[in-house]
């Protein structure tokens, strides 16, 4: 087996990764190297050649490319070091080295300080969701038909239906008019949208793309390609009502049904994992339940934004770097979030009670939408943060930050209530 | 002429109801602040999006260059870029910002590399 040593190892190169590993590298660490199973640096953002990207951060509307490309720049200007067409097998008992494919070196053993997990996430698909029917060509979810013609220059298909009124779905229906299919209709299970409005206004609107709120596809159509689906209402159960059902001609369904964080690596390494997110709980220093391997980006909680992945994974590329040179600070307990009313999940999931003065920013996504709320942090019966928001929207990652020196106890609840 | 605009300023999304004719705007209702006012009368008199799409490249078929347009173009002539677009290919090596098709279609705009390859 070939040898490798580094003082911080990431597995994955998108912008988590690339975060992560620049971060690093400013906190001192000496050699990061990045493991990436693709022929190229970037991540999904590659085959994401729409503007949207960086307004947080840079405070312009990027493309996909160009925010990565700045990443990189960075990344190479520092010295972090990194390894193509490398796919991570396991993390050894020893928590320290990570097992990978690489195609120069053969079988491959990375040992590290420390380890960041920066895998991303997959999209669910057909089966995840169990839509009955024939298994005809012409069905994709939709980040492959967007990889597919955004990278490899494939049309996936003339008169498309698309499932899901997540953001890639949205895109893929702007992308898939502009290079000359028609879209026939999104088909959105819940009553509201569950992507960003921007796109519903620029992707779907601009073009004439009906959107079919509280509707789902009940059956696919076709012997070889596919030829249509059934298309319902559903009642207040998401129910579909069959004597509803209306038939939709088409030769491509696109799936845009969500993303799963992709934790085989965590799961085999034995790190808890969080059951409403799918990703490994972490302390704010994206610090997995196994000390020397931390965890950023998509693979922890999915995110709208690429700009708050930067920001959470330079937090896991410093704290990472900080582990590695044995500098991270001293556990002093630990205070659990929990999530109260309207709140579905809460990340960092625990706050170590060990800087004095910092502040920690939790995210959390909401169950409803709702206007007019107060976003509620309370350690035992002391409020210690709150602020107002005019709207919440599950598609639209919320946050409020706690100070670490106001926590008692051993609990923090987080509550969304509509004011007035 | 009547137009309901929703505003993409903020998360918000407010509905606004823009009046007016071809060249000015008479009235606006439901805008949650100054910004919904400037975002639905640009957007009701002439409402422009950034284009970005993909092009080939000379002599190489198993890559792709990404490309945007550098200020936003007007929405009805997306598809008429996009036929130009179409039939261009582009030299290697290109750099971030390089301009891939100068002045498309008389719109003053460029189309521009987002990617440095080659």
């Amino acid at each position: 087996m070939y040898n490798l040593n580094c003082d911080v190892a990431i597995i994955g190169g998108g912008p988590a990764g690339l975060a992560a590993a620049v971060a690093a590298k400013k906190q001192g660490a000496e050699k990061v190297l990045i493991i990436e199973r693709d022929n190229a640096l970037g991540g999904i953002l590659q085959q994401c050649i729409h503007p949207g990207f960086g307004l947080t951060r840079f405070g312009e509307e990027l493309t996909g490319p160009e925010y990565y490309s700045r990443f990189v720049e960075d990344a190479i200007k520092l010295g972090v070091e990194y390894i193509l067409n490398s796919m991570v097998l396991e993390i050894d008992e020893d928590k320290s080295s990570v097992i990978c494919t690489n195609s120069e070196y053969g079988l491959t053993c990375v040992k590290a300080g420390s380890i960041v997990l920066a895998m991303g996430c997959r999209e669910r698909t057909r089966a995840n969701i169990v839509i009955p029917g024939t298994r005809p060509s012409g069905l994709y979810t939709a980040g492959s038909a967007q990889r597919l013609i955004n990278r490899q220059n494939i049309m996936v298909g003339k008169k498309v239906v698309i499932l899901g009124s997540g953001d890639i779905g949205m895109i893929m229906a702007r992308r898939m008019t502009l290079e000359g299919a028609s879209v026939v209709m999104v088909v959105e299970l819940m009553d509201y949208l569950a992507g960003l409005t921007r796109n519903r206004v620029q992707c779907l609107d601009d073009f004439g793309i009906p959107l079919k709120l509280s509707h789902t596809i009940t059956r696919i159509v076709g012997d070889t390609r596919v030829t249509g689906v059934y298309v319902a209402p559903v009642d207040e159960n998401k129910k579909p009502i069959l004597e509803k059902e209306e038939f939709v001609e088409c030769d491509t369904v696109l799936f845009s049904v969500g993303l799963i964080p992709e934790n085989e690596i965590t799961n085999k390494a034995g790190i808890e994992i969080d059951r409403v997110t799918n990703g490994p709980r972490v302390n704010q220093y994206m610090q997995t339940s196994v000390p020397s391997i931390f965890a950023c980006g998509n693979v922890v909680h999915v995110n709208d934004l690429v700009d708050n992945v930067s920001s959470e994974s330079e937090e896991a590329g410093k704290y990472a770097a900080l582990y590695a040179m044995g500098k991270l600070p001293e556990n002093n307990g630990v205070a659990d979030m929990v999530t109260g009313n309207n709140v579905r999940y809460l990340c960092p999931q625990s706050i170590m009670k060990a800087g004095s003065d910092e502040k920690v920013s939790v995210y959390f996504r909401v169950l409803a939408p709702e206007f007019n709320v107060k976003l509620i942090a309370r350690c035992g019966d002391e409020v210690i943060a709150q602020k107002k928001e005019l709207r919440v929207n599950p598609g639209e990652m919320n946050h409020i930050d706690i100070p670490v020196s106001s926590i008692k106890g051993d609990k923090i609840t987080v509550e969304v209530i509509k004011e007035g | 002429m009547n137009k309901e605009i929703i505003c993409t300023v903020c998360p918000r999304g407010c509905h606004i109801d823009v009046c007016g004719d071809a060249n000015s705007v008479a009235s606006l209702e439901g805008y949650g602040c100054k910004r919904g006012i400037e975002y639905a009368t640009n957007e009701y008199l002439n409402p422009v999006r950034i284009l970005t799409t993909i092009v080939k490249i000379d002599g190489v078929d198993n890559d792709l260059l990404p490309v945007r347009s550098n200020k936003p173009i007007s929405k009805d002539k997306l598809f008429e870029c996009m036929d130009v677009i179409r039939n261009v290919s582009a030299k290697l090596p290109v750099k971030i910002g390089d301009v891939i098709v100068e002045n498309i279609c008389g719109t003053d705009v460029n189309i521009v590399a987002t990617k440095a390859l080659g």
